[in-house]
Parts: structure tokens; sequence; C-alpha cells
């Protein structure tokens, strides 16, 4: 990502700053091939094809560069899109502003380092008396390209009509609780929370074990609400590539916006300065819905029906009357109420959303029914003249709502990016 | 499911010789000549004849002058039971032999068999510095072993009225007697379950029978007055099978293995007992007497934090802190719950709420997971 490239920080200062005793997980690879070399000793020639190959293999977990955790933006929204998903909800539990603050603090120091595959705290070793301070389960993982993204819901700032923490002034206004939008089923149980963690990585070991370090690190401080794991994105931050599929088998969100494409990021996505409170310049609202799809009635769909809901072909993914994916959609070669022609920007005013979506397969319903569908993730500037209009539309009259519900929701105000070590997730809000 | 952990057989493997060493001490009359100390224990007395001999084998001669049957033991720091003689009656002899190593360790005589007895402490010397612990925590785990005997002494005749109102085909009084009954295994259940071979016989559930294993204990009568409804002549033998083994739970549990780390570990055990267990309703489940339970296993943990508070106060001051805010909040959300003697039955306590007091267990046994290595921290 440009921006962070160019807000790329002096090393020595970084290092310096790194938590004591934060070890690089892929050191553990480097330190069994050192046991084996020794153990070869003897033995030249075997200890030194040993050596080369372990060296190859750094290589190769070496070749995906990390992400950079800090940045003028949050890593995570404009990243090109990882494999795999773990999404949190918590809700704070404490009333105290200072407890809140510190797990802020620890958890970005966590952040900072699992995104650079490195682990929490002393490690995964420790006393023999004590649980150690990473739980281990990523141990000789690469960080994946893991990225860790923070967001603050409405509930943060003010919660049964009292502001536990002093925020409620700062609360800004695109910080809407969502409308009711028909044919909603929203399960209580999977919406809302006070603030959110986005974990993206490659290999969903990576991502599961950020969740779960900075859930045991906030313990007492903040909960757990709810969580979804994702597979499979469902759309990319890199347009140019194939698009990826939905669990209906279709393309979506062909021309979702493109990470390096910083005017439409600057115009679409990122608040800007006199959006709303200076806190957020530089951050990015998000929507985050559970979909639950109607899998097996889909699957019984003539695909001419199937085809007619999206508007683009099955196989190919083009839109109606043109050939190819990445051909411009000719919306009024759809039918009306088709799913494409409804949520494009063109119809809705040149409204952009950047999505981020990842389909979820929670096993089975109990009525043997396949639990899945889309946990759609969608960032932008102003959720008001973005999700809400596009999706009272879609709610409206969308062809595609009778194989889909929505059954979970949430919103959340995305901080801007944590600039440099020292820093913390919140700062501009709470400092 | 309990967990299992290796018979205590084997830390009680230092004491007591048999009969056969009396007779061939016997002989030697009340001479010292082979190194043996004689320890003369009257009602009011416990003298030994040296306070201090080198480590290795260790006889002890004991004669009770006193008017009671007697028991002497031999304790090491935080009362751990090295060594230990039981039923001595007036006017006999009996010999304690035990392989001791050097360190500072404690005679008791008990004139009656109960009580801390009559103490007196001694010196073995030898190869290999006497481990030099924390006072403080050698008193704590001294304290903790009380307050584990206390427990079991306690809950012996809460069993048995338990088992007399089953055994008199009284329904509801058993059904009343049932929670209570519970309460001193409760609050001391890293221990109580310590003894592998006690807690399957009275602490099991259905689901966590081995093959062939029969099914006693609370559980099995838990589900014969709540499913069933009905008290059966096989409940009656159970009921008194439970006393039975109770008793010898009550017996044995002094001599568990117990050190100020354990302790810190045990009292978070007990908070996972109910974040596991009683928080989902899975360990009382036909008399939904789960909170009993819960608060149990809250204030055993709560006497462990208590006994070594105050070395860990002094070692990690922040984790005192957030200990006492934690114990008190779970306590406090308990407390909302308590109905007279009981808690409200687990059935009519809504999802939401058991999420609320499962954030509570965990706020409470993420920082107690450290609080043994905050204990041993130099």
């Amino acid at each position: 990502m440009s921006e962070q490239t160019q807000e790329s920080q002096d090393p020595t200062v970084e290092q310096g700053q790194e938590p004591k005793g934060s070890v690089s997980r892929r050191a553990v690879i480097g330190w069994a091939g050192a046991g084996v070399a020794l153990g070869a000793a003897a033995v030249g020639t075997v200890a030194a094809a040993t050596r080369s190959s372990d060296e190859e293999a750094e290589a190769a977990l070496k070749a995906v560069p990390d992400i950079e955790f800090y940045g003028e933006h949050q890593a995570g929204i404009a990243t090109p899109v990882q494999d795999r998903l773990h999404f949190a909800a918590f809700d704070v539990s404490t009333t105290s502003r200072d407890a809140l603050i510190r797990v802020l603090k620890e958890w970005t120091k966590a952040a900072a380092v699992m995104t650079g595959g490195r682990e929490v705290g002393t490690g995964a070793t420790g006393l023999a008396e004590a649980p150690p301070d990473d739980t281990g389960e990523a141990l000789g993982l690469p960080a994946s390209r893991l990225t860790l993204t923070i967001g603050f819901g409405p509930t943060l700032f003010e919660k049964d009509g009292k502001d536990r923490f002093g925020l409620k002034a700062k609360r800004p206004e695109g910080l809407i609780d969502l409308p009711p939008f028909p044919h909603d089923n929203l399960d209580p149980a999977r919406s809302g929370g006070d603030l959110c963690v986005q974990a993206c990585a490659d290999d969903p070991q990576v991502a599961v074990h950020a969740i779960r370090n900075l859930a045991r690190i906030g313990m007492g401080v903040v909960t757990v609400r709810w969580s979804q794991l994702g597979f499979g994105k469902t759309s990319s931050t890199t347009p140019e590539a194939q698009t990826p599929r939905n669990l209906m088998g279709f393309k979506d969100g062909t021309h979702n916006v493109s990470g390096k494409d910083t005017p439409t990021l600057d115009e679409h996505i990122w608040a800007a300065p006199g959006d709303g409170p200076e806190w957020m310049t530089g951050g990015s609202y998000l929507v985050a819905r559970r979909i639950r799809m109607h899998i097996e009635t889909w699957d019984r769909t003539p695909l001419s029906e199937q085809e007619d809901i999206f508007g683009r072909t099955k196989r190919e993914g083009a839109p109606f009357g043109k050939q190819k994916e990445h051909d411009a959609p000719d919306l009024a070669a759809m039918p009306k109420d088709a799913h494409v022609r409804l949520a494009h920007p063109d119809s809705n005013s040149g409204a952009k959303l950047l999505r981020r979506g990842f389909s979820f397969t929670d096993g089975s319903d109990g009525l043997g029914r396949l639990e899945a569908g889309l946990f759609f993730l969608a960032y932008q500037r102003d959720t008001r003249k973005a999700f809400v209009p596009v999706q009272r539309k879609l709610a409206a009259t969308d062809a595609l709502n009778e194989y889909i519900q929505h059954v979970g929701s949430a919103h959340f105000a995305c901080p801007p990016g944590v600039r440099k070590p020292g820093e913390w997730w919140g700062q501009s809000l709470f400092g | 499911m309990p967990v299992r952990r290796p018979h205590l057989a084997a830390l009680l493997s230092l004491a007591v010789a048999g009969a056969a060493l009396t007779a061939c001490t016997e002989q030697k009359k009340d001479s010292s000549s082979d190194g043996s100390i004689q320890v003369n224990a009257s009602d009011s007395a416990c003298e030994l004849s040296k306070t201090s001999f080198p480590a290795g084998a260790v006889n002890f001669t004991v004669q009770n002058k006193g008017s009671k049957v007697t028991e002497v033991y031999v304790y090491a720091a935080g009362d751990k039971i090295v060594a230990e003689r039981e039923n001595i009656g007036p006017g006999t002899k009996a010999t304690i032999t035990s392989e001791i190593k050097a360190g500072e360790y404690q005679v008791a005589c008990k004139p009656g068999m109960v009580g801390d007895g009559i103490r007196q402490k001694i010196t073995v010397t030898g190869d290999g510095a006497p481990a030099k612990g924390d006072p403080r925590l050698d008193k704590a785990v001294a304290d903790y072993r009380k307050y584990v005997q206390e427990q079991a002494d306690a809950t012996i005749p809460l069993v048995q009225k338990f088992a007399d109102a089953i055994k008199a085909g009284d329904l509801a009084a058993a059904k009343a007697a049932f929670a209570p009954s519970r309460v001193g295994w409760e609050r001391t259940e890293p221990v109580a379950e310590s003894f592998g071979d006690i807690d399957p016989k009275t602490d099991v559930r259905e689901d966590g029978l081995e093959p062939n294993q029969e099914w006693t204990g609370w559980h099995k009568l838990e589900k014969s007055l709540w499913e069933a409804g009905a008290i059966t002549d096989a409940d009656k033998k159970l009921a008194d099978q439970l006393v039975t083994d109770l008793k010898e739970w009550q017996k044995v549990v002094g001599t568990a293995e117990i050190t100020a780390t354990s302790m810190a570990n045990g009292a978070k055990e007990l908070l996972d007992e109910v974040a596991t267990g009683k928080v989902t309703g899975e360990e009382d489940r036909y008399s939904h007497t789960d909170l009993s339970d819960f608060a149990g296993n809250v204030e055993g943990a709560l006497k462990a934090y208590e006994l070594i508070k105050p070395v860990a106060a002094e070692k990690d001051p922040e984790l005192a802190k957030t200990l006492d805010q934690e114990f008190a909040a779970l306590q406090a959300l308990l407390a909302k719950y308590k109905q007279g003697d009981s808690y409200t039955s687990y059935d009519k306590v809504t999802e939401a709420e058991r999420k609320t007091f499962s954030d509570a267990v965990n706020a409470l046994a993420e920082p107690l997971s450290k609080l043994a290595a905050a204990v041993v921290v130099k």
C-alpha cells in the first residue's frame, strides 16, 4: 500500500521500541535447524544440506512480506485482501476509562508484534508455574500477511443513556445506529459491540491466534460479544485480479475499490478533515453484516434465474450483454431487480463502498441446512451516504432477498492508523 | 470430568513401618543405642529424646504415657505429612520409621487424636542444605491444610443428613440436603479430587463413567431425586456408600500434596471448574443447584488466595489489587442470586445472565492464573 510505504518508519526507532523478549516465531525454525545441523556435524555434507534446505525454507517464508502495522491508515482496509478472517466484537465490561486505555495500549503492542510474526510478551515460554504470555499455536508460522484493524461501536460512546467513558461528545455523527431494513432478522447475540477487531491473514491459525491472544489480554475489561470466522474472500481490493466468488457461485463486487486507487480511497473511503470529529480523520466506517444464504433452495434454482438475480453469467461472470467479467456493465441490460444493477454506484448516486467480505460456513444448523453465507464487511467515508442508501434499495427490491437473510449487524468507527511505535489504538479518541 | 491424578499412596510411601518392626525394636527396650528417637507422649506433653539428628532412616519409638489414645505425626513445612502413626493406645508403644531428608520438621502428638497436637520442632541435618522457603508461605500451606481438613470434617454430618433423608424415603428433605452436602467438597475441589479413587465414586456424572464403572455418588442420587422423583432401595445403599467414601476422604485429605504454588493454581482450577461445568448448567443438571457449587468453588478459591495474599501483594501489588476487585465483583454477582440459604435454580438463569457469570469468571480466572508465578518470583 502506497501510504504505508511512504510512512515507513526509521527501522532503528522501531526496533528500539519493540517490547522486550518479543521473539520472531520464525526463529523457532532457525533454532530447530541449528539443532539438526549440530547433531549431524560429524557428517559434514548432511549438515550442509540441512542448513541449505533450512535457508530455502526461511527464504520461502520471507517471500511474502509482512504488512506494515504502522501507517497513516489502519492496515486491513485498503490492504490486499488475505485468504482468511477472524472477526470479533467485544463489549467493554468495566466502567474504568483507565482500564480500557490500558487494554488498548496492550492490544496495540501485541498487534504490532503479531503482525510482524513475533510472539506476544515474553513468548510461549516462561515460568513453569504460570501460563505463558503467548498461547503458542502460531509458533513457526510466518506472519501470513496478518493485519489487525480496530473499530469503535456506537455503544462505546453511549450505552443505555450512560456516557461510561466520557466519550459521548466525541461520537461522530456518522457513527449512526443503523436503521432497520426490511427482511432483517437480526440476532442481538450476533450484532453490535463496543469494539471490534478484524484479523485477516492467509493462514486461519494465525488469524485465530491473534484474536485469541487479544481476547485473553482483554479479559476482565472487555468480553467477546460475538465472533465470526471467514474463508474465501468474496471481494478483493485488487480488482485487476480475478474476482473471487461467493458461496452462490457468483462473482460479485467486480468493480470494488482498488487499494491502490488513492483518489477514490480519499473520496469514498477515508474520513477527511471536517467530515466529523478530528480524531477520525484518516479513519473509515465499517459495516459488518452476517448474511445467511439459503443454500439448498439456491442450489435448486434454475441457472437462468440465478443469472437473472445477479445480472451476470455464472461461469464467466460477465455482466448481461458483455463478454468478460471486467467489462463495464450495461445496467439497462439486466432485469430491474438484479442484484448488480441495484448495488452499482450508478444506481446509487455514485456511492462506493470498499468491500472486504468473506464467506462463512459454521457447519449445519440442526435442520441439516448449511449454516453458511456471506460475512459482509464494507468500509466507507460516510455510512449514511454509502451503505445505508444502497442497502435500503437492495432490501426493498433485490431479487436476491428470496435467498438471503441478514441475521447480524454492526457498525464501527475505525480510527486512523497508529503512526509509530509508542502510539496506541484509540489514542486520537481518548488522548 | 474429574482430572485423574497419581494415587496419593505414593506420597505416603515415606510413612509408617508396620508391626513387624515394632516387635524388633521392642527387644531393645528403651535403649536408644540404635539411634532411635524416644517420644514420650502424654496427655499434656510430647517430649523427644533428641531434637536434632542426621538425615536418613529415622526410627521414632513412641510411648503413650497418657490416658487417651494418641497419634504422632512428623510434619514438613506446610504441615505436609512425612510420617504418621495413629491409634496408639494408653500405655502402649509404637514405632514409626521414615526416610527423612535434611530440613526443619515438627513432631506432633495428638492426645485423643484430635486437633493440631502438641508440637515439637526437630532439625534433621546432613547433606544438601535444607530447602529454605518463605516461612509465610509455609504458614499459608499449613493454614490451608487446616482449612481443607475443616471442610472435610464439616462435610460428613451434612452428607449424613442427606443420606439419612434418603434412607427415610423423605424426598423433600433429601432434596433440601443435597446442595449443602456438597459445599465443603466444592470449596476444596482440587484437593478433594486429587485422591483419584474417591472422586469417581462420589462426584462422577453419568456421562463421565468409564466402561463397566458403576455409577455411584451425589449425581446418581441427584438424578433419582429430581428426575425419577423416587427413592429406591438401591439409592439407600448408595447413600450409605457416599458417606463411607467421604469418610475415607476425610481421613486422607490432610495428606494431600500442597505447596504455595499448588494452592495458587488450585484457586485457578476452582474457577476452571466453574467455567467448564457450572456456568453451562452441566454439573447439577437435574437439581439445577449449580450456583451453590459455584459459590463453593469461589469461596474455596478466595480462601486459598487470601492465605497467600500477604506474599503476593508484596511481590505483585497490581495483581493483588486486580484479584481483590474481581473476587469482590464475582461475589457481588453471586449474592444477587442468593435466596435465603440457597441460590436461584440455574434453569431460571437466562442465557444473558449466564454470559455475565462467564465473563465475571474469566475476569477473575485470567489474573488468577498469574498468581502462582507471582508467589514464586524472587
